[in-house]
């Protein structure tokens, strides 16, 4: 049974992982691969929340989130980009990182309400508005711009791309802040829009699901929505029953998102394996790392 | 510099960490001229037309072009002032489509109809087809590099640098790109072309520089000289004639019978392959690629076991045995490809070396590597084969393809196997490179060695060779004594003519 208000808490509830999936999404289609999403994420809830806090402002709250995950990331590009560390190990301990330096500092803020955010245009959230809005735009940047291909070329083949005079370390470390930039704004809609409070690990592995989801929409920003959706909408469901009082325990009802969306990441892979012949995998120069020879 | 020099370069030099890769080279080329850069793997012919197109900046020296001082700080400055390049390694991106790859390497890209329009006429002007919407992953490798043809074209290029274009091309293919370079001549554009492959540049340049360690040893018309000549200036020397003297055929000492693959292997099947060699003799083995080469050689190194009693070293029964075994044994062997088979890329070629020499040069011990030991036997090998590399901590991708050659047939030669099977041993070497292994590997059978030459190269065969057999489709023909042996006849044999099929019933 979807009716109006229901579709409205599934909007809600796929929005940050839809931001964070977005924004990781422009990073691997670069050529980049950070694992670092959930640390980032829990990174943007507590600065978003920190910085709501603070000036009563949610919208400069968000800001700060967004700052916040491009600084956090620009750590990760850092250390990558230019010192060639390795990407997984790396963006492993970005989260790690992340998780601990917001349990540290977010030790003021448990317990404490959140400012009250304002109803956007038809009384829906603007972040969800904004999350929506990306979709296509994204799209648009990546297959009908001219920047939109250097990046897909430089995800493609780093070294064709460096051949050509494309500086690929700028357009990775561009690529990298914009989806450290939309991770941490995913995660303070965690902590603003929806829990209305700052809890110790409070993205709850959202960041790893946005990181599947990459990978099952085949880093194509439609099926990043509709993974978030799929996410958003079995949350709601397991919520509902849940709340009707269904016989099945709490946590297997909680479980239910992640195993869903496991189920669909090994269906897809299987389906892939078949039809491997059309090419449908990911960028070409997807975690390896760039050396220029100068 | 006269008044009708498009090009001139004056004293470039540039050194790498242990490598001086060019020194002191100057050179100019004329509108419409198609002038060769010629010179040995690892002479300096990449570095120097890197630094023409900005990939590289020299660290003395000064170029011009057109008459405007040339000095390109990345590649967009390059092509903005008329250079354009077709790369050797193909740089394009393969998810892409044909119009998007030649976007990318536009600096001011039209809008996409009036782009596919363009290199619709230009593909049509030079007579190389391309379909702007078909996927890059999708073509052959002469499209492929049709596609970086037009994208140099289309940027109205006055210096066109191709790095070794023909190397993967058929000969159709590589006369379709003489064209297409003749025709660009006649307007005007000049061509540096690269390659080793010198009757190519006999037929098709005006002039050649010859470059030799990176220094330019001379400039000379290549239709005035044999190939024998310009090949004698890239190596500093007469081309050495490899000398077969000295060899004496002793007891068989590697023995092959019945050896089929077990069904459901990839690829060819070998079906009864049988032959015996003995010491101090090479069997040649030739036939067209993907007959069963591959096959064959992971037979014999171990890679795939056999039934008991199909490979045998002197009277060793190797067949069920792994390759560590077989290496303690005394057979060795070198496969085709160098980088991912016979080396390890990212390794250094200290580790390389202690991948195959680990057990017979003791360079492990009691379970802990030995350092200093693989370092020594990597020395070794770059010492007795004129690797160039700046050590044995380099890693083997940062090779030329020759030079990692010489290193991992070098690996195995010093090991002093009694058999030895190699593959390919010269493919992609150059001259001077490809006579040196050769001679290595008479070398290593007069010492009382059996070695076996898989190849696709008929002159290297025959020069090699005291017999030589056919791969054809899995099955090995009967051995026949080089001597004697006419290029046709042994093209018609490899060719898998009906006498093979006989020969292969008489050997049965």
């Amino acid at each position: 049974m979807i009716d109006a208000t229901t579709f409205l808490l599934l909007l809600s509830a796929a929005t940050p992982i839809l931001l964070a999936a977005l924004g990781e999404m422009i990073v691997e289609r670069a050529g980049v691969l950070n694992l670092g999403v959930e640390g980032l994420m829990i990174t943007g809830a507590l600065a978003g929340f920190a910085g709501a806090h603070a000036t009563g402002s949610p919208a400069t709250g968000f800001l700060t989130a967004a700052v916040a995950g491009a600084a956090l990331a620009m750590l990760f590009a850092g250390l990558t980009q230019y010192l060639m560390t390795n990407q997984v190990a790396t963006g492993l301990a970005l989260t790690l990182f992340g998780l601990g330096l917001t349990a540290m500092f977010g030790r003021p803020y448990e317990g404490v309400k959140a400012p009250q955010m304002p109803g956007g245009p038809l009384g829906v959230n603007p972040v969800i508005w904004l999350g929506l809005l990306l979709v296509p735009l994204i799209w648009l940047f990546l297959n009908r711009t001219r920047a939109g291909l250097i990046l897909r070329g430089v995800g493609e083949n780093h070294d064709a791309a460096h051949a050509l005079g494309y500086k690929v370390r700028a357009i990775r470390v561009a690529a990298i802040s914009t989806g450290g930039a939309l991770a941490g704004l995913g995660g303070a809609y965690v902590s603003l829009a929806t829990v209305l409070q700052w809890t110790e690990g409070m993205t709850a592995g959202a960041g790893w699901i946005a990181l599947a989801i990459v990978v099952f929409a085949g880093w194509n920003p439609w099926g990043v929505l509709a993974g978030a959706w799929l996410f958003g909408g079995v949350t709601v469901l397991q919520l509902r029953l849940q709340a009707a009082g269904s016989a099945v325990p709490i946590h297997i009802l909680s479980m239910a998102p992640y195993v869903a969306t496991i189920l669909v990441l090994v269906l897809i892979s299987a389906r892939q394996k078949y039809a491997r012949s059309g090419g449908a995998g990911g960028p070409g120069s997807l975690g390896k790392p760039f050396h220029a020879i100068r | 510099m006269t008044e009708s020099d498009l090009f001139r370069a004056e004293g470039l030099g540039k050194s790498y960490p242990g490598v001086r890769a060019n020194d002191d080279v100057s050179f100019s080329v004329a509108p419409g001229e198609i002038h060769a850069l010629l010179g040995e793997n690892g002479a300096g012919k990449s570095t120097l037309v890197k630094m023409i197109y900005g990939l590289v900046q020299p660290d003395e020296g000064r170029m011009w072009l057109a008459g405007q001082p040339h000095a390109p700080s990345d590649p967009r400055a390059a092509r903005a002032a008329g250079v354009g390049m077709v790369f050797q390694h193909f740089s394009l991106f393969d998810a892409m489509s044909v119009a998007d790859n030649i976007a990318l390497g536009m600096d001011d890209p039209p809008p996409r109809r009036q782009l596919a329009e363009r290199i619709e006429r230009v593909s049509a002007d030079y007579g190389l087809p391309l379909d702007p919407r078909r996927r890059v992953a999708s073509l052959s490798a002469g499209e492929r590099q049709r596609v970086e043809i037009v994208r140099c074209l289309l940027g109205h290029p006055r210096l066109l640098i191709m790095d070794e274009p023909t190397s993967v091309l058929t000969p159709q293919e590589a006369n379709i790109l003489f064209d297409t370079l003749r025709q660009l001549t006649t307007v005007g554009t000049a061509i540096l072309y690269i390659s080793h492959k010198l009757d190519e540049i006999r037929a098709l340049c005006d002039r050649a520089t010859v470059l030799r360690h990176g220094r330019v040893v001379g400039t000379l018309s290549p239709r005035d000289h044999s190939a024998r000549e310009m090949a004698g200036l890239m190596v500093g020397a007469e081309l050495k004639v490899v000398d077969r003297s000295g060899r004496q055929a002793g007891p068989v000492v590697l023995e092959v019978a019945g050896l089929s693959s077990a069904t459901g292997v990839e690829g060819t099947r070998l079906r009864d392959v049988g032959f015996a060699v003995r010491a101090g003799e090479i069997l040649g083995i030739g036939g067209v690629a993907g007959n069963g080469q591959e096959q064959l050689i992971a037979a014999l190194s171990g890679e795939t076991i056999g039934r008991p009693g199909t490979v045998r070293l002197a009277g060793q029964d190797l067949s069920t045995l792994g390759p560590e075994p077989r290496r303690q044994a005394g057979l060795l062997t070198a496969p085709e490809d160098r980088l991912g088979h016979a080396a390890v890329p990212e390794m250094s070629l200290a580790e390389n070396a202690l991948l195959t020499a680990a057990g017979r040069q003791a360079l492990v011990r009691r379970g802990m590597i030995d350092h200093g030991a693989a370092r020594r036997f990597a020395e070794r090998v770059i010492a007795a084969f004129d690797v160039r590399t700046p050590g044995p901590d380099t890693a083997a991708m940062a090779l030329s393809g020759g030079n990692l050659q010489k290193f991992v047939i070098g690996r195995e030669i010093l090991q002093e196997p009694r058999a030895l099977v190699v593959n390919q041993p010269t493919w992609g070497v150059d001259a001077s490179a490809a006579a040196a292994i050769r001679q290595a590997l008479l070398d290593l059978a007069a010492r009382g060695a059996a070695v076996v030459v898989i190849s696709q190269d008929l002159d290297e065969l025959l020069e090699l060779s005291d017999r030589l057999a056919a791969l054809n489709e899995g099955r090995l023909s009967a051995p026949v004594p080089t001597e004697g042996l006419t290029l046709d006849a042994l093209g018609l044999m490899l060719g898998g003519a009906h006498g093979m099929e006989a020969a292969h019933v008489v050997a049965a």
